[in-house]
């Protein structure tokens, strides 16, 4: 598998294969109700909960658009730098199955709410720009439950109505790597726009991915394949890689490639064929005659454009601008909300005398290292940002040395403590006065005189001793750069 | 009082209110006369002795000040009706007790009337003589042996033959007009978008509109002042002002100006029905009326839209009924032979005829052809209406082509049948308001209607049209109690 690669490329015989992938992001839209009914979206709730009489489709029953779900849908256009359609309309998609209870999706099919913009990848060689075709706003189904009954399969419908963004790029990605960054990328606008939880676990975010081959410097493109609903981003990127090297096999076999649906196995680590274009749904797209077409107004879309946060890309600007701070680290700060929210935060708690590395290193390196560790998100880090931010200010301004702070650190841990407290009560504040210090060096020489001779004829390695012996008699408190400047002095 | 059961909604009204007669009196009245009416096959569900509770109910602690006060009524059944079986005459919903009430029948109960019972109608609306329904026949009070028009054939009969004061059926093509037309009734269509669809049995979704039925226009313009409400839980109801029609209604049409399309001088016309229409002139100009020959140029289209359009959304709008969820399921090796057998044996001969042209129509490679072109003709004959109305305030037209013909005569010409609604179904098409009147017999004595379509949202317009009219014409239904032994 390609890793951090800026080409993905299949070699067979003396012929060069460039991929060429496109996705279909199903995002589901954070709202406390379904898209036409004002049942409950709540997660992992007890089956058949959540179901209005609209969501069963029960004689006689007509969905009603929720105007929330409208606006997180032009929230997303806008964060996404897209054109928004001030008319838009509803089409019912048909086919039978279990969990679909009207027989129809009510989907967005001729006019989307949303139509092309552009996404910005930072990838290691630089910024990508992926173009998206369009966004759309459509009902989840429900779902059939295959394997707690022996003869019966069993639907449950509290998912059936939820509203979904469908996302759909361009074929502008290339490598697994660029499909990677692309959904985060995407989870991180909606997070940040409040959008879409981009829980991948929980379903909030599926893709459907496109996968097409050609001989690299072709223009045309080759016959794609849609694999199915692969819901995490290293199952993606395997089926891109698996599915990939099928169709240029079949190529180089001089077969053709069949434009169909397929699903990825995971167990197997393979694509398989799912349907083909024979047997496609004629889904008899028409616009449902249950709702009008949706049309907003300027002033509408110019409110909701006022409330549109400050997006990753803008962050990323001014954290480099501001906290004078690499586009490498900005790029992790910004990637999720709240490690932004987070940083922020520590920057503002530091006061004046901010030390960004200090807080940069702190964040990415031990923090992260601990949360990872827990498997906590950021909003629920043992350690506040108000006490990271003391942390810092403490190595700062000298009290603690850097190693005192990484035990201060882990003490913190216990209950979100504040270092202040813990440099106080274990007495671990750095010892920088000269004179104390010089005394205890003056005696480490007088101890090892040997050693101090040995240097002084050139063995220069020992220096390294007397900086431990000083930190180990002295319980680690010694303020290593005074150490240093005074052994310079004294040996 | 014995003829408690040809008294007009109004007189009931009347009656009750200066306590001359009790809810109960007047309800055991009309449950009587269903009881002695079964021939007519009107009922698919009765609910006569709840009602009679709820009269007696009634009569404890009345509320006067209703509209409808205690007045017993029997509804098409495809309103749904909370803990009443709802079977839109179809099998595929023979044992489907909803937990919930339409809007329009909800707008009833709240003024005060009291449900007798569900009445026949053809197999979710689809048909013109009530021979569709799962449940049988209906028998046009009229005549022995004739069909009472359809869709709501079976309302049009329970008015006609006195065994509900008023109802409420529901207009998709003409099936409020049409069956009104056939038994010597009052029917109104109002504008789409003037009574909520909640709770209705979808047929076609962007034609239907329920609409009352009674024996007079008085009678119908108060129950359409009852049902007629603005309501969120219809994305396609409309916010528009509302008369108090019955308290609005006038029968000075001095200076109105009334448009005769030529367009529905049919080949075929029957010369009758001629002759009506020209009664139907002469009676509005001795009303003081203006009459205009108009040109409604896409008419002849009207009918293949129709049967292009009402198809393909009642395709869609009948994919839920798939024995998962509710209603009749049929046993089957697998999900999908399941889905087969359950809507071929849940649904009629004419559901499933519809179904099928509907989802052809919509079939890729045939949308455009079809569907596509007929919503472009849609917007062709509502222009035409458009147009017309710059020049008139309302179009008289005979109501059908035909006065009410034989149980079984056209049941195997689908093409015949579907003729039926020629005059109508523009109207639909349009979102037009239009209300059908008895205006005169054929030369078997059956009833022959005039239909009075109005500008969007002038309702009141076509009713005082209506009501002058009506004066002059002063038809009497000839109805014999021959079902009565």
């Amino acid at each position: 598998m390609a890793k951090d690669k800026s080409e993905f490329l299949i070699e067979r015989h003396n012929n060069v294969y460039e991929v060429v992938i496109g996705l279909e992001v199903h995002a589901q839209v954070t709202s406390n109700s379904k898209l036409f009914s004002s049942s409950s979206t709540k997660f992992g709730a007890e089956p058949n909960t959540q179901v209005s009489l609209v969501d069963a489709a029960f004689p006689g029953m007509l969905p009603v658009i929720n105007e929330f779900c409208v606006k997180q849908a032009i929230k997303t256009g806008i964060g996404l730098k897209a054109e928004i359609n001030k008319r838009s309309v509803f089409d019912r998609k048909n086919y039978f199955y279990a969990d679909l209870p009207q027989g129809y999706q009510i989907s967005q099919f001729k006019y989307p709410i949303v139509g092309e913009g552009i996404v910005i990848l930072d990838m290691p060689n630089g910024q990508k720009e992926v173009g998206i075709e369009r966004l759309h706003l459509e009902q989840d189904a429900g779902k059939s439950i295959h394997d707690m009954d022996p003869q019966n399969t069993l639907v449950d419908l509290n998912r059936s109505g939820v509203a979904l963004m469908e996302i759909v790029s361009k074929p502008d990605l290339r490598t697994p790597d660029e499909v990677s960054a692309y959904i985060k990328k995407l989870r991180s606008i909606m997070r940040y726009l409040g959008t879409c939880d981009g829980n991948m676990q929980e379903g909030s975010l599926r893709a459907d991915v496109n996968v097409s081959v050609r001989l690299k410097d072709s223009k045309e493109l080759g016959t794609r394949c849609e694999i199915k609903n692969v819901n995490s981003i290293k199952f993606m990127q395997m089926a891109i890689d698996y599915e990939a090297n099928r169709q240029v096999d079949l190529i180089e076999e001089g077969k053709s490639i069949d434009q169909e649906t397929r699903l990825f196995d995971t167990k197997k680590n393979e694509t398989r064929s799912m349907r083909s274009k024979e047997d496609a749904h004629d889904y008899r797209y028409f616009p449902d005659p249950d709702l009008l077409p949706l049309e907003v107004t300027d002033e509408f879309i110019e409110q909701l454009k006022s409330d549109i946060p400050e997006l990753p890309d803008d962050k990323k600007k001014r954290f480099i601008d501001e906290f004078k701070i690499s586009a490498y680290e900005a790029t992790i700060l910004v990637s999720d909300i709240e490690t932004a929210k987070y940083f922020e935060e520590v920057v503002a708690k530091m006061g004046k005398n901010r030390d960004m590395k200090l807080a940069v290193n702190w964040i990415t390196g031990e923090l992260f290292a601990v949360l990872n560790n827990k498997n906590l998100e950021i909003s629920e880090s043992p350690i506040s940002a108000k006490n990271l931010a003391k942390l810092i200010n403490l190595i700062k301004n000298g009290t603690i040395s850097g190693k005192i702070a990484k035990t201060i650190f882990e003490l913190m841990m216990d209950g979100d403590k504040d270092p202040q407290v813990i440099v106080e009560e274990k007495g671990l504040k750095q010892e920088s006065d000269p004179k104390a210090l010089e005394a205890l060096i003056d005696k480490i020489i007088d101890d090892n005189r040997e050693k101090a001779i040995e240097y002084k004829n050139g063995k220069e390695k020992l220096f390294g001793f007397f900086v431990g012996q000083a930190m180990k008699v002295s319980g680690g408190k010694a303020n290593p750069q005074l150490i240093n400047e005074i052994l310079k002095k004294k040996l | 009082m014995s003829d408690i059961t040809t008294q007009s909604l109004t007189s009931l009204v009347k009656n009750i209110k200066n306590k001359k007669l009790s809810s109960e009196e007047v309800t055991q009245a009309f449950v009587d006369r269903s009881e002695k009416s079964k021939e007519l096959n009107a009922y698919i569900t009765e609910d006569f002795s709840n009602a009679i509770n709820k009269a007696k109910k009634f009569d404890q602690n009345p509320n006067l000040d209703l509209k409808l006060p205690g007045i017993p009524m029997a509804v098409k059944d495809l309103f749904c009706t909370e803990n009443i079986r709802t079977t839109a005459g179809s099998k595929i919903l023979e044992n489907f007790i909803p937990t919930y009430e339409s809007t329009v029948t909800q707008n009833i109960w709240n003024e005060g009337a009291i449900l007798l019972g569900k009445l026949n109608c053809d197999e979710f609306a689809m048909g013109s003589s009530n021979e569709t329904s799962f449940y049988g026949n209906v028998q046009n009070p009229i005549d022995n042996g004739l069909v009472p028009g359809g869709s709501s054939g079976g309302s049009a009969a329970a008015v006609s033959g006195q065994l509900t004061p008023i109802t409420i059926g529901t207009d998709t093509g003409g099936s409020i007009r049409q069956p009104a037309s056939f038994t010597g009734t009052v029917g109104l269509k109002p504008t789409y978008g003037s009574c909520s669809r909640y709770g209705i049995v979808a047929f076609a979704s962007s034609l239907d509109q329920a609409g009352p039925m009674a024996q007079n226009v008085e009678d119908c313009a108060l129950l359409q002042e009852v049902i007629s409400t603005y309501d969120k839980k219809d994305s396609t109801s409309i916010d528009f002002k509302r008369n108090d029609y019955s308290k609005e209604l006038t029968k000075n049409i001095k200076g109105k100006k009334i448009g005769i399309p030529k367009e529905y001088r049919v080949e075929g016309m029957p010369k009758e029905i001629e002759d009506l229409w020209q009664k139907g002139i002469q009676y509005a100009k001795e009303c003081g009326a203006e009459i205009i020959d108009i040109s409604l140029p896409n008419t002849s289209y009207a009918l293949p839209t129709y049967y292009i359009v009402a198809p393909a959304e009642a395709s869609s709008n009948l994919a839920r009924y798939d024995g998962v969820k509710y209603g009749f399921r049929a046993k089957g090796e697998n999900l999908i032979d399941m889905y087969e057998k359950t809507r071929s044996e849940g649904f009629g001969a004419e559901v499933q005829r519809r179904i099928m042209i509907g989802t052809y129509v919509l079939s890729s490679g045939y949308y455009d052809a079809y569907y596509l072109k007929a919503q472009k003709v849609r917007k062709l004959i509502k222009n035409d209406f458009d147009e017309a109305y710059k020049k008139v305030d309302a179009i008289l037209t005979p109501s059908t082509p035909s006065s009410a013909f034989k149980i079984g005569e056209k049941k195997d010409d689908p093409v015949s049948m579907y003729l039926n609604d020629i005059f109508t179904v523009p109207v639909n098409l349009a979102g037009l308001p239009a209300i059908s009147i008895p205006a005169g017999h054929d030369a078997s004595g059956y009833p022959l209607g005039l239909q009075i379509i109005g500008k969007a949202f002038k309702e009141q317009e076509i009713l005082n049209v209506a009501y002058a009219m009506e004066d002059k014409i002063n038809f009497k239904n000839k109805i014999t109690d021959w079902w009565i032994k």
